[in-house]
């Protein structure tokens, strides 16, 4: 079995990540998505592969033998040959060193198919957060709200865009879009009836601040299945310094009675946003890496489904992360993950939303090389019509996609849909060589782009984060398998 | 039963290339600061 690691052809760094986690040591078979639990010899005897490979030596059990031997460990010549053997046998099996696939590439139709649009029904909010990538909801233009023949042609676009795919998506989001919400109630309307006619629906989403989720709108919501992201980042204070009204105050104190009676509404949410949903999602910064304390704080107020998302803010912002608290947020998934454990079938328990892994549920290999999809998939439409690839993108003309109103509104920019079908993970280096490279999908385009001008080339802070919470991710997928089949084993 | 190892959950991603890739799967979002789910966080509708 070893002779066949010595080639270097296939570098175990890159297809089996282990690692140590809590009380387990873990190895995750990246081509396979399979899991194995190691004992703590057969865990240094997969470092010691990757260490020979990567000094290009010959990896054979006398060379493990010593490696291991250098550090402490005595593992006799019949115990590391129990190992190799166990190791050879799920080789064998197809759930560890397994090849990578055959480079098959999401094959796309000439014409793009949108099946999800943005709409940004207002470009204008009644909060001021700090590290709004939307600059307080204007996207570096204008403060305004799109007109209902703006929003019905967007509606249509995507009827007609999305081609023989029967369901679509719509999100309303801004700046604030409750702060047009006679539109979304007219958009609703008039998106179920043509969805209708054309014998497809349409699935409603709504991303809100919470400021004017009065009753009527909260009954509306619920009568509607519209489903709801809300946004509140934690405990008072760190919610208040970045989310203040224009005049300064905090927003807290009005937001979290709303969010929490909206919640309370939704008491079967699926963690896996599926079906008519709601989340309370959160924004850490540089002043508060133990942001850990922060879901702990909702999950208290009775808020059981929570996101909480690292900021993506251009170095100089004195939010942006600093040196030291890569450390520090690693810590807090850390903490997060043998809480969450803690709470599980007690009072307070909740899903974070990077913590859900579906392994043997989870999307295809063709979705996790293509991503999200951003410029030919799913397209943000601003209150002027004017298309882009994606919410985040929004007012930047480089990449504006086309407009409704020009004189072909379905045809979009040619060249930006190639650039974006193309920026898979074949294309991007450092996710060629990354183990987490099916989690994640090469990254956010937008946060690429931001920190290194393109497409193909990542936003390295963002990847330790996101692989991060991967490890987490599968240990705790592995403590509830365990627990599923051992009711008593977390007790 | 195997001393050394414990396998927890045995898949088969890689054959996912030839089966998967109908496009029916709700919207994702890299950055996962909107409503969608991020790719990883995902489950297959078919």
């Amino acid at each position: 079995m070893l002779d066949l690691l010595s080639n270097n052809e296939y570098l175990v760094k890159k297809n089996v990540h282990s690692y140590r986690q809590g009380d387990l040591f873990i190895a995750h078979d990246v081509n396979s998505g399979s899991l194995h639990i190691l004992d703590e010899d057969t865990y240094e005897v997969l470092k010691a592969i990757e260490e020979l490979q990567e000094a290009s030596k010959q990896v054979n059990e006398e060379g493990i033998r010593q490696l291991l031997w250098q550090s402490g460990n005595q593992l006799t010549v019949e115990e590391l040959s129990e190992i190799v053997e166990e190791l050879g046998e799920l080789r064998q099996q197809g759930t560890l060193f397994s090849r990578e696939a055959e480079q098959v590439l999401p094959a796309y139709p000439e014409k793009p198919i949108v099946k999800a649009i943005c709409l940004h029904v207002a470009h204008d909010c009644n909060l001021r957060c700090k590290y709004c990538f939307a600059e307080t909801g204007a996207f570096g233009g204008s403060r305004s709200m799109m007109d209902l023949e703006t929003g019905k042609k967007g509606i249509d676009f995507v009827l007609d865009l999305s081609g023989h795919r029967n369901h679509c998506e719509v999100d309303f989001f801004g700046g604030e879009p409750l702060l047009n919400f006679g539109l979304i109630r007219s958009l609703v309307e008039y998106g179920r009836k043509a969805a209708a006619d054309r014998n497809k629906t349409i699935k409603f989403t709504l991303t809100t601040n919470g400021i004017l989720l009065n009753d009527k709108i909260q009954e509306y919501l619920e009568q509607e299945d519209i489903s709801v992201v809300l946004s509140l980042d934690g405990r008072p204070e760190v919610h208040d310094r970045m989310r203040p009204f224009s005049d300064g105050r905090g927003s807290y104190a009005k937001v979290t009675p709303l969010i929490k009676q909206f919640a309370a509404k939704r008491p079967e949410s699926s963690p896996y946003a599926l079906g008519t949903y709601y989340y309370v999602r959160g924004t850490y910064t540089h002043y508060n890496p133990d942001f850990d304390q922060d879901v702990l704080h909702m999950a208290d107020l009775g808020i059981d489904q929570i996101s909480v998302e690292p900021v993506v803010a251009s170095p100089e912002a004195p939010y942006a992360f600093q040196e030291g608290d890569l450390e520090k947020i690693c810590e807090a998934y850390d903490r997060l993950g043998e809480e969450l454990l803690s709470r599980r079938g007690q009072d307070k328990e909740f899903n974070f939303f990077h913590f859900n892994v579906a392994l043997d549920q989870g999307p295809c290999m063709i979705k996790r090389l293509s991503g999200c999809g951003a410029g030919h998939e799913y397209v943000a439409i601003s209150p002027e019509g004017d298309l882009y690839p994606c919410h985040q993108f929004v007012g930047q003309e480089d990449y504006k996609l086309g407009s409704l109103y020009a004189e072909n509104p379905n045809q979009l920019k040619e060249e930006l849909v190639k650039s974006f079908r193309s920026a898979h993970i074949y294309k991007k280096p450092l996710c060629r060589e990354c183990w987490a490279r099916f989690a994640c999908s090469g990254g956010c385009h937008a946060a690429n782009v931001s920190f290194t001008k393109s497409l193909t080339d990542v936003y390295t802070l963002g990847c330790e984060l996101q692989k991060k919470r991967l490890e987490v991710a599968l240990y705790l997928k592995i403590k509830e398998i365990q627990h599923n089949h051992n009711p008593l084993s977390l007790a | 039963m195997a001393k050394h190892i414990q396998t927890i959950v045995k898949a088969n991603l890689s054959s996912t290339v030839k089966t998967g890739g109908c496009g029916k799967c709700q919207t994702s979002c890299q950055s996962a600061c909107k409503t969608s789910c991020t790719v990883g966080n995902q489950v297959c509708v078919k």
